[in-house]
């Protein structure tokens, strides 16, 4: 069996309770740590673990947690972003409601060691369920004395809070969050100064994803060491994929970093492979914000070697051959799917969600979504395809915060990979439109 | 339709619900409840009102217009009335590669409505809405905090019919 550092309980009946989770060895990381760690020494442990961020840009979140600026007499914060919006990406939903205690447990031990005394869990608001669940688990800490004033007895104080979000995807950004939490619009801030050095209400912050956060107890448990073991390179310790599209079973799945694409896609323990009678045509890897790759780059690289599920691999070959890992969300085209649909269904989503804040990204998703509405409802042009790859270009590095890149590169990609199908719907825009249509000449794999 | 007049006030359990969200920041920063507050509101009024809004506003000793800015940034908030159960469902590519389209199409064929419409007896409110965080079980929709996952035509019957009854 592969190594399980988060889900490890998850299927344990009653996981969600207190009870369940302490019977089970949750809380003991948070003892140690308390107990028998300074707080340098814990961040020291998520120095040594390698963990990197689990929102998407995979940042190592012991340096991170360095970086936080400690002047006398300002208080510092830790903000959770559980906003998780990023088409494709789920996971974080699911850890949340099946074991909310590991969160919970590792906001303590994290807020220890940052030397917070007041914490955020930013969940998007549609999780109102889930917010419930969090808020019972931080109750039932509070009352076995695991949050609140002196903690086990060891002078230090926590207040945990869970925020909801108002639905805009842009809040997952952590500069929108933090305005977010300030109770304004979601508008990015301007960089610098970093949430390290000027955050929530001024003060020093750090913001880290859910997951990152979870992973915290086991490497208490049993060091930053034993976590790097795990894994490959630099891409240290286990992901949680969230695997959705024209798979025998989606689903939110654990894997340590280093597994072949192949086997993720086609064993039973994963996603058991392509639905019955349909090939693999292609894989977005990491939510909808990385580029797609079409079929034959899925399990090799450009250079012929495996691929695999980690930082280094899925990016191998840049944005000519590569994709990104980013949030995990996996999410599977077989020879059924539109490739033109889909991109245009993605740069509605972005439009849809862009701030406005600036105009390369406010005027150039409205743009590359009206195109793509000409093109896939058999108005378009071949001057159109060009004309997106140019405003995708122009978005890229031009805006205040990276949704602008996140909406060019899909687009980017989908034409660089797919673009005889762009260009079928140019030349046959009857048979294009019909419902279901789909450019039969693209390659899969069989 | 929602029938309360949004002139009336927040339920006392509701109001002492606000202090307690206020309570969570730290001094001066009542702002940050504006969110939590705004939920609350929409809770008890199914919309927000400019009415609503400015009662808003006066509980957190903020400018009505820095609730209008927020209200009308975020689209969980609702600033027209909507009817007693507002579909809100999810257009995004992951569940449409799950069938979304069709059982959406079906949708609205069930109820007679398109997106953004109310059905004519005010039990139902369509919306589109971008990815819900739940893309392996799509298609979906949500109702409220209640997520309806995995859904097909004769799912969406069966729910639609529960919900009339
Ligand atoms: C448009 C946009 C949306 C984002 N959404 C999320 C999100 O939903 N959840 C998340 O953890 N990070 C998200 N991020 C990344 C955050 O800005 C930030 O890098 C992350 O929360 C840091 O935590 P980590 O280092 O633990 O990953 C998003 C970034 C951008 C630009
Ligand atoms: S890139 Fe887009 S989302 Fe980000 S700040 Fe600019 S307009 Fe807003
Ligand atoms: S795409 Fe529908 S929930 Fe994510």
């Amino acid at each position: 069996m592969a190594i399980k550092i988060l889900t490890e309980h998850s299927h344990i009946p009653g996981i969600e309770t207190f009870d369940v989770y302490r019977k089970n060895g949750g809380y003991t990381a948070l003892e140690k740590a308390i107990k028998t760690m300074s707080p340098e020494e814990v961040v020291e442990e998520a120095k040594k673990s390698g963990v990197r961020g689990r929102g998407g840009a995979g940042f190592p979140m012991g340096m991170k947690w360095g970086f936080l600026a400690k002047p006398e007499g300002v208080p510092r914060y830790l903000v959770c972003n559980a906003d998780e919006s990023e088409p494709g990406t789920f996971k974080d939903h699911y850890l949340m409601k099946t074991i909310p205690h590991l969160l919970i447990e590792g906001m303590i031990i994290s807020s220890y060691a940052l030397g917070a005394n007041k914490s955020f869990i930013y969940v998007r608001g549609e999780l109102m369920y889930v917010i419930q669940i969090l808020e019972k688990a931080i109750a039932e800490a509070t009352a076995n004395g695991l949050l609140g004033n002196n903690i086990l007895g060891s002078g230090y104080d926590l207040e945990l809070v869970v925020q909801p979000g108002g639905g805009a995807y842009i809040c997952g950004e952590e500069t929108a969050l933090l305005e977010s939490l300030e109770g304004k619009r979601g508008n990015p801030r301007n960089k610098p100064p970093f949430p390290a050095v000027k955050g929530l209400y001024q003060s020093p912050t750090v913001v880290n994803n859910v997951e990152s956060i979870a992973n915290m107890a086991w490497i208490i448990n049993h060091g930053g060491e034993a976590y790097a073991s795990v894994g490959i390179g630099r891409s240290t310790g286990t992901k949680l994929i969230s695997a959705s599209g024209h798979i025998k079973k989606p689903g939110v799945y654990e894997i340590e970093l280093g597994l072949s694409v192949e086997e993720f896609m086609n064993s039973d323990e994963y996603c058991g492979g392509i639905r019955d009678g349909h090939h693999l045509k292609a894989l977005v890897a990491g939510g909808s914000s990385v580029p797609i790759i079409p079929a034959h780059l899925v399990y090799k690289t450009a250079n012929g070697e495996d691929r695999l599920m980690s930082y280094e691999s899925l990016s191998d070959g840049g944005f000519a051959t590569g994709t990104m890992l980013g949030s995990g969300g996996f999410i599977v085209f077989d020879e059924t799917a539109c490739i033109v649909r889909n991109t245009w269904n993605f740069s509605r989503f972005y439009h849809h969600e862009s701030c406005g804040q600036c105009s390369p990204c406010r005027e150039g998703t409205g743009w590359m979504e009206k195109v793509l509405h000409r093109l896939e409802h058999g108005h378009g042009s071949m001057h159109d395809i060009d004309l997106l790859v140019d405003v995708a270009k122009k978005i890229e590095g031009n805006t205040i915060c990276p949704l602008g890149d996140a909406a060019a590169w899909p687009v980017a990609s989908a034409i660089r990979h797919f673009r005889e199908e762009f260009e079928w719907h140019v030349s046959h825009p009857k048979e294009a439109t019909l419902p279901g249509a789909v450019y039969k000449g693209a390659a899969v794999l069989a | 339709m929602t029938e309360i007049p949004t002139t009336s006030a927040f339920t006392p359990e509701r109001l002492a619900k606000v202090k307690e969200i206020i309570a969570r920041y730290p001094e001066g920063r009542q702002k940050s409840a504006l969110l939590p507050v705004l939920h609350l509101a929409q809770e008890q009024w199914g919309w927000l009102s400019s009415e609503v809004m400015d009662q808003v506003a006066e509980l957190l000793s903020i400018e009505p217009i820095e609730v209008y800015e927020v209200a009308t940034f975020y689209t969980m908030f609702h600033l027209q009335p909507v009817g007693k159960h507002v579909i809100e469902y999810c257009r995004t590519g992951p569940c449409c590669l799950m069938g979304a389209e069709g059982v959406y199409d079906h949708l609205q064929a069930r109820l007679g409505i398109k997106t953004g419409q109310t059905t004519p007896d005010g039990l139902f409110t369509l919306k589109e809405v971008e990815c819900l965080a739940a893309c392996g079980w799509g298609p979906v929709f949500q109702i409220r905090e209640k997520y309806y996952m995995n859904l097909t035509n004769e799912k969406v019957d069966s729910i639609l019919d529960e919900l009339s009854k």
